[in-house]
């Protein structure tokens, strides 16, 4: 009885969801982005394409931090086929550094825009180009109605936008699928060799649109994300602080 | 720029003519005669004959009288027309704006040519001593103005080159004569005694349009450079124009673009071949009713790529109401510069693959907010960072060589890059801490040197050894130290981007 309750209940669910404006991915048309654990917590277990993913961060660290796990997004949403465009103020972002995260910064129009009122009105334009697989707008500030209109946009053409805002006046003042923040964390030295290692990041997804919140730390190596599970670094922090 | 005009009168053009197929008349006193009101006149006199006081206008009568000797020939109509075109192509080498000035002169518009020759001294120079030496004697003078030219190539007698804004003090003592005005006028400006064109020119405008007109004030205007002289030029500057007329009158939308599109090619077929681009272009479509439509676009970079062209039209096309129906499209590019050649594959669509969309957005992005807003970036083969990436040409280049993977380069920049404080274990090893905006950072893990030479044949400078750290909260930095440790001076430091 318990489990044709729970079975109802995931069928209205997924019946709801579709009424809330969430599409479903079509058979096939599902993109892994390799977020591993991350994804469970998107509804239907999918990364969600064709909305807009608003990244917070706070300083230059966690900023540059947000543009390596955004440029692996964009990368794995890539290999389907179709450009990105990448838009902040001009000299924003260092293109030969994006190709450590799978993306080939040849592959990526960079536009550079100083206004901001200019910035809001070419990322409209460009979340509205179809033939585009994802589209990064560096913006610090945008209205509730501004990101309506990015987002009725997205709805139309199915393009994957995302925000990067750097200190932002205000956290939750935007229309999103998601908000994410990605800080670095300290990073485990590769056994056996000196210097530092892969990146790690702690990602925290503060808002998910009929999903649920959560943190997680990643590591991006070998081209994909892998869980770090906590507990391991704390034994083997122990390990070494005791031999 | 400002305009610089020359002119070049032949005082004897025809008579010169004349020596120059008899060389045996050089010295002698000669006439051409036409008949005029039943008796002879004469029409050109030589050197030798001028000398004799025997001027054109006289009766040959009494030329004769005051000379019995005189060689007369008969006048050739047309002669000076033929003599000054041919000799207007000829003067094309040195500009080409040439126009003629009947009946003995020539005017060029020199504007930006003289720097050739070395000057506007030697220029003239060369053109007057090349004149004279086929034979012909010529008088130049160069101004900011045509009818100034004029003027003082006929009655200057201080220097030929008149800088910009001097006209006045130079053409106030010529005669009014200067003014090219007709002979009734002159008389009347000489019975009140206005023989100079100071004169004139001191006097209350209302006045002497009362008196003598419009065309005196307009004279006045042209020769003080305040309004340019209209000018034929001997070859006409070719109008970036293209007509389609129609067969059956066009009244769909299809039929509208695809006249537009023909336009469109033969337009830019000739643009690229003259390696020039459009800046502002008008389609005018002529209705059976009389009535003319029209719609125009502009670019922000002189564009030859009909692709690119026909989508800015085509967003415009719905406004144009056909009527009736179209028969005659014209295509005016008012506004044409000078092309540079790379951008042109930006707008052709690469083959396979239909970024049409994709092109369109670029231009969308690129028509408002200005060229070069939208780039894409190619690996460039320096180590140094700044430079290690080129934007490419068009959409469709492709990398000629890999993007380098085995060194790590932070996805943030500063530019430049911020001084910090750093204190650091002499000679190689990394930082043990550094203080950037009066923040402490103290380093956990460190990978580096990595040094990168300065590219002497580019720029001086120094070297530059990088470590890319992590403090201990996590946060990752790009550090380098400019230059070797000297005993001397402190080693400097900098940060120059943030680690992912």
């Amino acid at each position: 009885m318990a489990s044709t309750k729970q079975d109802l209940l995931r069928q209205l669910q997924r019946d709801i969801l579709p009424l809330q404006g969430l599409r479903s991915p079509a058979r096939g048309d599902r993109i892994e982005v390799g977020l591993g654990p991350v994804e469970a917590a998107f509804p239907n277990g999918t990364f969600p394409t064709g909305g807009i993913h608003d990244f917070i961060s706070m300083g230059p660290e966690q900023d540059a931090a947000s543009v390596g796990f955004i440029a692996a997004l964009i990368g794995k949403l890539m290999e389907r086929g179709g450009p990105c465009v990448w838009m902040g103020a001009p000299g924003a972002v260092f293109p030969p550094a994006l190709i450590r995260f799978g993306l080939p910064p040849d592959k990526v129009l960079f536009a550079s825009i100083r206004r901001e009122k200019d910035q809001l009105w070419a990322l409209e334009e460009a979340l509205k180009c179809e033939k585009l697989s994802a589209v990064l707008g560096e913006i610090r500030d945008l209205s509730f109605t501004d990101s309506r209109r990015l987002q009725l946009a997205v709805e139309k053409s199915r393009v994957t936008g995302f925000l990067l805002r750097t200190n932002p006046r205000q956290e939750a003042s935007v229309a999103c699928l998601a908000r994410w923040r990605i800080t670095p964390l300290p990073t485990e030295a590769r056994r056996g060799k000196p210097g530092r290692g892969f990146p790690r990041w702690k990602v925290e997804l503060l808002k998910v649109r009929n999903g649920l919140p959560g943190a997680w730390q990643l590591e991006w190596s070998h081209g994909k994300f892998s869980e770090v599970l906590t507990e391991v670094i704390t034994q083997e922090q122990l390990q070494r602080k005791t031999g | 720029m400002a305009k610089r005009f020359l002119t070049i009168w032949f005082r004897h053009l025809t008579t010169d003519w004349l020596t120059l197929r008899q060389p045996s008349l050089a010295k002698l006193p000669f006439v051409t005669a036409a008949p005029d009101h039943g008796r002879m006149v004469v029409a050109a006199s030589s050197p030798a004959a001028q000398a004799e006081n025997i001027h054109p206008g006289m009766a040959l009568a009494d030329a004769r009288a005051l000379l019995p000797g005189l060689r007369v020939f008969d006048e050739q109509a047309d002669l000076g027309v033929k003599l000054l075109t041919a000799l207007g192509h000829w003067c094309i080498r040195f500009s080409p704006g040439v126009a003629l000035d009947l009946p003995d002169g020539l005017t060029l518009d020199v504007t930006g040519c003289a720097h050739l020759w070395g000057g506007e001294g030697p220029y003239l120079k060369e053109i007057l001593q090349r004149l004279r030496g086929s034979g012909y004697q010529a008088r130049g003078a160069l101004t900011e103005s045509s009818a100034a030219s004029w003027a003082l190539a006929h009655f200057g007698t201080t220097s030929p080159l008149v800088e910009p804004g001097n006209l006045a003090s130079v053409l106030y003592p010529l005669p009014v004569a200067a003014l090219r005005l007709p002979a009734a006028t002159l008389e009347r400006l000489r019975t009140l005694g206005l023989y100079q064109v100071g004169q004139v020119a001191g006097l209350p405008r209302a006045a002497l349009r009362r008196r003598f007109g419009q065309e005196l004030l307009l004279r006045m205007d042209q020769v003080l450079g305040r309004e340019e002289e209209r000018l034929e030029w001997l070859i006409p500057p070719e109008a970036y124009q293209e007509r389609l007329p129609c067969l059956e009158p066009i009244v769909t939308g299809t039929g509208i673009e695809i006249a537009l599109r023909r336009l469109l090619e033969a337009i830019c077929a000739r643009l690229q071949r003259e390696g020039k681009g459009l800046r502002k272009a008008v389609l005018k479509c002529y209705r059976v009713d009389h009535i003319v439509k029209e719609i125009g676009i502009g670019t922000t970079h002189p564009s030859h790529q009909v692709e690119h062209l026909f989508r800015l039209f085509e967003e415009k096309i719905p406004t144009l109401e056909p009527g009736l129906g179209i028969e005659l499209f014209t295509l005016d590019a008012s506004g044409v510069e000078e092309a540079p050649p790379l951008q042109e594959s930006l707008w052709n669509p690469p083959p396979g693959t239909d970024d049409r969309e994709l092109a369109q957005l670029v231009d969308r992005l690129e028509s408002k907010l200005g060229a070069g807003t939208v780039r894409r970036y190619l690996p460039a083969e320096h180590h140094w960072p700044e430079r290690s990436f080129q934007p490419a040409a068009s959409l469709r280049d492709q990398p000629s060589l890999p993007w380098p993977q085995n060194r790590p380069r932070p996805p943030r920049l500063l530019t430049p890059p911020r001084p910090i404080e750093v204190t650091a274990p002499v000679p190689d090893y990394p930082p043990m801490l550094f203080r950037y905006q009066n923040v402490l950072h103290k380093i956990r893990l460190a990978d580096g040197p990595e040094r990168v030479e300065t590219e002497w044949w580019i720029e001086e400078g120094e070297h530059r050894d990088y470590y890319n750290v992590e403090d201990e909260q996590g946060k990752r930095y790009w550090l380098f130290r400019a230059g070797h440790y000297a005993g001397d001076k402190p080693a400097t430091w900098f940060l120059h981007g943030f680690f992912e």
